[in-house]
């Protein structure tokens, strides 16, 4: 195994490993650094905005529940997002990819 | 309405809560029996057989997850606080997000039974497999201490044994120490027994249960107020004697302290503090990771999250009609009579329905039992799942790969790991034991810092970071564990104030109760550091096959 050609080092120079890996963080990344400052700001004006929180919506339905409850909603829409984007963009790929590996007899080998 | 008045109530009540509580018992003991017969392997034993679909591994996390401090701490928090205890629901439901895109899918494919499978994949497996089943253990154990502690303390306010009188011939405190003991017996049984087969099993059932018990009262607060939120919130505030301030942020974190503008500033960073430690430890807590290994694929990995996102998340939504109609059918006065922390509020809105909506005194006796049972079955739910992530890792990680260098046969491992189980189950009664006179409430936060600060950072930097070594991953990890226990032992919460774990002492420097604003910032730069301070290179070849195998499934176990 040391001295052939690595099977996993070719597959993760592959241009098709290249497009997965890049499909994927293109996804996960900004929509992290989405979810966790919209989140933030949530934090921070629980913190520093009080008045603002506290302003009347309608009835005693004020700014901070409001706001509280769009991190719900937020967060399902996420996860809802990711999962049809990874059943579309991302599986299909990877099933290609983990079929050809596998089929690779110098490959299963090595793993188990 | 008080709780617990008559003594006919209170016998009914007893009488229904232990029955009840037997059954779910009986019932996971049944359970825990027939998973035993399924566990032949350590696949079976660590990660249920890999057989679990993702419907009932989203299950299993709510069960795992959703703790007694989710249950009873958010809902009297919120009883008690007004809006603040929402803070903790959204912190705990968001923290779901940095799982399911970061961490669930990755981790399955390419580890196997604990998370230190992933973090030594290409790393030197002595040092980081020891360094991640310390810091698995300290997490689990600080989280353990506070839910037998907890449940100790709720027994007899469930039961309603008070100061000087005796329930089957033991006073309060007998009767803390017999509980302590029987939910660490228990939750031994169901590891040792039953695997994580069982204890999944266990998990489902209480997470059932819990979500019944929830939406039925969620609903008889709603109905009692023709599904008017606005009229409920305005109810609560009215009844807090807070007004609209009930309803917004500030009654208990970051509170703004008139005349001290440096404890105002010292209590909105602890806010802060708070806030990014809930969010960032989840996906760090080694009992949820190993949750992972269940599902026989990343896709019902990713199911899985998705269904516990949805559980949890219609649970902490469940929380806000807990809290706020405890606060506005029960008040806040007769909350703090029975428990100045409100952990009673869900249990008294419980009896306070039934009295109002199921025929009297004897509907609410039995309805406060249903909802005391509930409690009892979260905790046991959620002991069993933190004692069977630290014995895995005592057993795998430690005994197979540290001391025996991975010279040792599966079958020898999950004998270790049954052993590891009931020791870790001894230690941790004794030490409730200890600790049960003393306020372990921040305990729970802690663990979520200890995660967020070191396990979180080594496990991104492993998956993300090509160049990411055995140095970094030790430092990451160590760095985060040692900043976030060495800054709350020197805290508010644990020296120099009233309500501190040992109040009579005073050696407080940190003025934050919570350590992750400094320690999570030190987990990722001792990462950083320790990576690029040491002249070891990463193993390019190990990263290529980790990062093909969690992309892709291949050669996944």
């Amino acid at each position: 195994m040391e001295s052939a050609p690595d099977p996993y080092l070719a597959v993760q120079q592959s241009a098709e490993f290249s497009g997965l890996r890049r499909a994927l963080r293109n996804f996960i990344f900004p929509m992290t650094a989405g979810f966790f400052l919209w989140y933030a700001l949530y934090v921070l004006l629980s913190a520093y905005a009080r008045e603002f929180m506290d302003t009347k919506v309608v009835g005693h339905i004020n700014v901070a529940l409001v706001f509280g409850l769009l991190q719900f909603v937020s967060t399902f829409l996420i996860a809802w997002l990711y999962a049809r984007y990874a059943d579309r963009e991302l599986d299909p790929v990877a099933d290609r990819l983990k079929a050809q590996i596998e089929d690779d007899t110098t490959i299963r080998g090595g793993v188990s | 309405m008080t709780f617990f008045a008559a003594d006919s109530t209170s016998t009914t009540t007893r009488t229904t809560t232990i029955t009840l509580f037997l059954i779910f018992v009986a019932i996971t003991l049944v359970i825990t029996v027939w998973a035993s017969r399924q566990t032949r392997n350590a696949t079976d034993f660590y990660a249920g057989g890999r057989s679990f679909s993702g419907f009932q591994n989203g299950m299993a996390i709510g069960g795992d997850y959703m703790s007694a401090a989710s249950f009873l701490g958010i809902a009297g928090i919120i009883a008690l606080y007004g809006y603040d205890g929402f803070l903790y629901s959204i912190g705990f439901l968001v923290a779901w997000l940095v799982a399911l895109l970061l961490i669930a899918e990755l981790l399955r494919n390419s580890g196997r039974y604990t998370m230190a499978d992933v973090l030594a994949f290409r790393m030197r497996q002595r040092p980081v497999r020891t360094a991640a089943a310390i810091s698995t253990i300290v997490v689990s154990i600080f989280y353990l201490l506070a839910q037998m502690v907890g449940a100790g303390a709720l027994v007899s306010l469930l039961l309603g044994i008070r100061e000087g009188q005796t329930f089957l011939g033991m006073d309060p405190d007998t009767a803390k120490v017999a509980t302590i003991i029987m939910v660490g017996a228990l939750m031994i049984i169901y590891v040792t027994v039953g695997g994580m087969k069982g204890t999944t099993y266990v998990q489902i059932v209480k997470a059932f249960m819990l979500m019944v018990g929830a939406i039925v009262m969620t609903l008889f607060v709603l109905s009692a107020y023709k599904f008017n939120l606005s009229t409920l919130l305005g109810d609560a505030a009215k009844t807090s004697g807070k007004g609209a301030d009930f309803l917004g942020p500030g009654l208990r974190y970051g509170v703004e302290v008139a005349g001290n503008a440096k404890q105002t500033f010292y209590n909105k960073m602890d806010l802060l503090s708070l806030g990014i430690a809930l969010v960032l430890g989840t996906a760090g807590l080694p009992h949820i990771l190993i949750r992972f290994y269940t599902v026989p694929s990343a896709r019902a990995a990713r199911r899985s999250v998705l269904w516990a996102i949805g559980i949890i998340g219609a649970f902490y939504l469940m929380t806000l009609a807990l809290g706020f109609g405890a606060a506005a059918m029960v008040g806040g006065g007769t909350i703090r009579e029975q428990d100045a922390a409100g952990n009673t509020a869900a249990p008294q809105l419980a009896q306070e329905l039934g009295d109002r909506y199921l025929g009297g005194s004897t509907g609410g006796a039995v309805f406060l039992a249903v909802i005391a049972a509930v409690a009892f079955a979260t905790i046991l739910a959620v002991v069993a799942g933190l004692t069977l992530a630290s014995s895995s890792s005592l057993a795998h990680d430690f005994y197979a790969n540290v001391v025996k260098r991975g010279q040792t046969s599966e079958r020898q491992e999950v004998v270790v790991a049954r052993v590891a189980a009931f020791g870790i189950g001894a230690v941790a009664i004794v030490l409730s034991i200890f600790a049960q006179s003393l306020n372990v409430a921040f305990l729970v936060a802690l663990a979520f810092a200890v995660a967020a600060s070191g396990n979180l950072p080594a496990i991104l930097y492993t998956l993300f970071w090509k160049r990411f070594n055995t140095a970094g991953a030790t430092w990451a990890i160590y760095g985060g564990l040692i900043s976030a226990v060495v800054l709350v032992f020197f805290s508010p919460v644990v020296s120099g104030r009233p309500t501190a774990m040992f109040s009579g002492h005073d050696w407080q420097w940190f003025p934050l109760s919570n350590p992750g604003i400094i320690s999570i910032p030190v987990g990722f730069l001792a990462g950083w550091l320790g990576t690029i301070l040491s002249r070891e290179k990463a193993d390019e070849r190990k990263y290529a096959e980790l990062e093909v195998r969690a992309l892709t499934g291949a050669g996944a176990h």
